[in-house]
């Protein structure tokens, strides 16, 4: 049977996306059901939840919340969406999500759209709500085994991995331009560092964007989603396989935010429609500065960012101020400091928000090499922020870790 | 025969109350059956599309959420073309569906005050004799309405 998403809703119709979370489920092979409820039922879910929003469409939001922790309805999964820019829609999207979290066992992803949704977006939050339904097997392996290969690629670089005997002995980062070129590139490098041929791999798992070309052209045994994958990296590689941790993965252009409970998300919310909030704009940013980002992370980390105002969380904008403060004579390191805030107070009021952040967090992706964006991680959410060992290359990693259950 | 604009605009009670009384109801069933004839619109089961949000722009900015503008794509061009309007009060409890967003109702309704056309605005009523009082009141404004 089809895993059961249950959808719980306020504007989709409306927005005219309706079709395209319908076709987004049917591509994972997951179906969209929603949790029937009555008037009755309305009023004592907005009475026990303790909450009775104005929009009568978000009252049966919540009513349907109440029905699936009551068991007056069943389904294998929760998916949250209510319309970009409702304040009313963000307060009960936040609590309906905390409500079931607290009540049942069930995976919530939360969502807020426009009338530009299409099916992509949500192919990889569905994937992964399906993933942790139906593979929680595959997903409990701890230790690799075997020489297997993962390959992370991603909207920016392309990393490869090769892994023997729960150790990574070959990496190999590239610049992403053609999907499968930079693919073999990467993959050459690791497996030059590691001194192996490719038909000397016993398998090959690919995640990221790019994942289902490329598991077509290296005949993958396990083509995964990131959500699940770069979650079962991160705590592979910081030592945390069991209990619970958060997972802040910055990407070149998104970012992501895990919780995983035995290494197996439990909740997530990637962001993606700004990119301010994304490697991107501190590539952009180091690059007005003209330092490369190494020294960028450097200089962020001896600058005060309160001495330059970010107004604006848009990239565009956000590079605008910058410039704005450079040619008012503020220091390159303030200015740096600066960015690395605006992108760490957006992950925090954007991504963090949504979900209860356990420790340890662990932080990840390109993004974490950046030393100024650590310190400004960890003094705004205000908990200590770990980066674990091959931190860029945790999505290889998880690749070739959950790969080896094809040994 | 005047053109009534009614809210909550899918009123099944107000839109026979103003075909009764000799006058044409704006309501949203009829505009919602519309588009289930079009065959252009494949976006079932409401037959809202993602350009609807973008029409809706006329009513509202971008910062506006788009199942907002997507319901003012539909409900706008009803005020626009009203000669009157009957706004009913205190239905919160049971506006779901395209009456369900409180942000579009409260906008709605200042889009009707703003046309400045003859309005009657009253309550939901709550008992038989309410019920009387309220029927009367709309009579009486339909009655007064030019033909």
């Amino acid at each position: 049977m089809a895993v059961q998403i249950a959808q719980l809703s306020c504007g989709t119709e409306y927005s005219g996306v309706q079709p395209e979370i319908e076709r987004a489920a049917e591509r994972v092979g997951a179906e969209i059901v929603f949790p029937e409820v009555d008037l009755d039922l309305i009023e004592e879910a907005c009475e026990e939840i303790g909450y009775r929003p104005k929009s009568a469409n978000l009252r049966v939001l919540l009513a349907r919340a109440y029905a699936l922790a009551e068991g007056y309805a069943e389904a294998d999964a929760v998916l949250i969406l209510t319309c970009f820019r409702c304040a009313e829609g963000a307060l009960v999207r936040s609590e309906a999500r905390r409500y079931l979290q607290e009540r049942t066992d069930l995976p919530v992803v939360t969502y807020s759209f426009t009338e530009d949704l299409d099916a992509g977006e949500l192919l990889t939050r569905l994937e992964a709500l399906v993933t942790i339904v139906e593979r929680k097997g595959l997903l409990a392996r701890k230790r690799q085994e075997g020489l297997t290969l993962g390959i992370d690629s991603g909207s920016t670089t392309t990393k490869a991995v090769v892994m023997e005997d729960d150790e990574v002995i070959g990496t190999g980062w590239v610049r992403t331009t053609k999907v499968v070129e930079s693919a073999e590139k990467a993959v050459e490098r690791a497996l030059e560092e590691a001194g192996y041929e490719l038909d000397d791999i016993e398998a090959i798992g690919v995640t990221g964007y790019g994942r289902f070309t490329l598991g077509k052209h290296f005949d993958a045994d396990l083509v995964q989603e990131e959500l699940t994958v770069n979650s079962k990296g991160t705590v592979y590689l910081g030592g945390k396989q069991e209990g619970g941790a958060t997972v802040i993965d910055v990407g070149g252009m998104d970012n992501k935010a895990i919780t995983v409970w035995d290494g197996i998300p439990d909740n997530f919310t990637m962001g993606g429609v700004c990119a301010g909030a994304s490697g991107r704009f501190l590539e952009v940013a180091a690059d007005r500065i003209g330092v490369d980002l190494e020294e960028f992370g450097e200089l962020a980390v001896k600058g005060d960012p309160e001495n330059v105002r970010l107004d604006s969380y848009c990239i565009v904008f956000g590079i605008q101020d910058l410039v704005t403060a450079l040619a008012e004579g503020a220091d390159p390191e303030d200015a740096a400091a600066a960015a690395c805030y605006s992108v760490a107070e957006q992950l925090y009021e954007q991504q963090l928000q949504e979900i209860d952040i356990r420790e340890p967090v662990f932080f990840v992706g390109g993004a974490s090499l950046i030393k100024g964006m650590v310190r400004a991680l960890e003094d705004v959410i205000g908990v200590e922020v770990r980066v674990p060992p091959h931190s860029q290359y945790i999505g290889a990693v998880g690749a070739a870790l959950l790969a080896s259950n094809y040994v | 025969m005047a053109k009534v604009f009614i809210h909550p605009p899918n009123s099944l009670i107000l839109h026979d109350l103003v075909e009764r009384f000799g006058h044409e109801p704006l309501s949203l069933p009829k505009e919602v059956g519309k588009r289930v004839r079009d065959p252009e619109i494949d976006s079932p089961p409401m037959n809202v599309t993602p350009r609807d949000p973008k029409r809706g722009l006329k009513y509202a900015a971008v910062e506006v959420p788009s199942g907002v503008r997507g319901r003012l794509a539909i409900i706008g061009p009803l005020i626009e073309k009203a000669d009157a309007a009957i706004l009913v009060r205190n239905v919160e409890d049971l506006s779901f569906g395209c009456v369900g967003c409180d942000r579009t109702n409260e906008f709605i309704v200042h889009l009707v005050r703003r046309r400045g056309i003859p309005t009657l605005e009253l309550e939901y009523p709550e008992d038989e004799e309410e019920a009387r009082a309220f029927v009367r009141e709309v009579k009486e404004f339909l009655e007064s309405l030019e033909g």
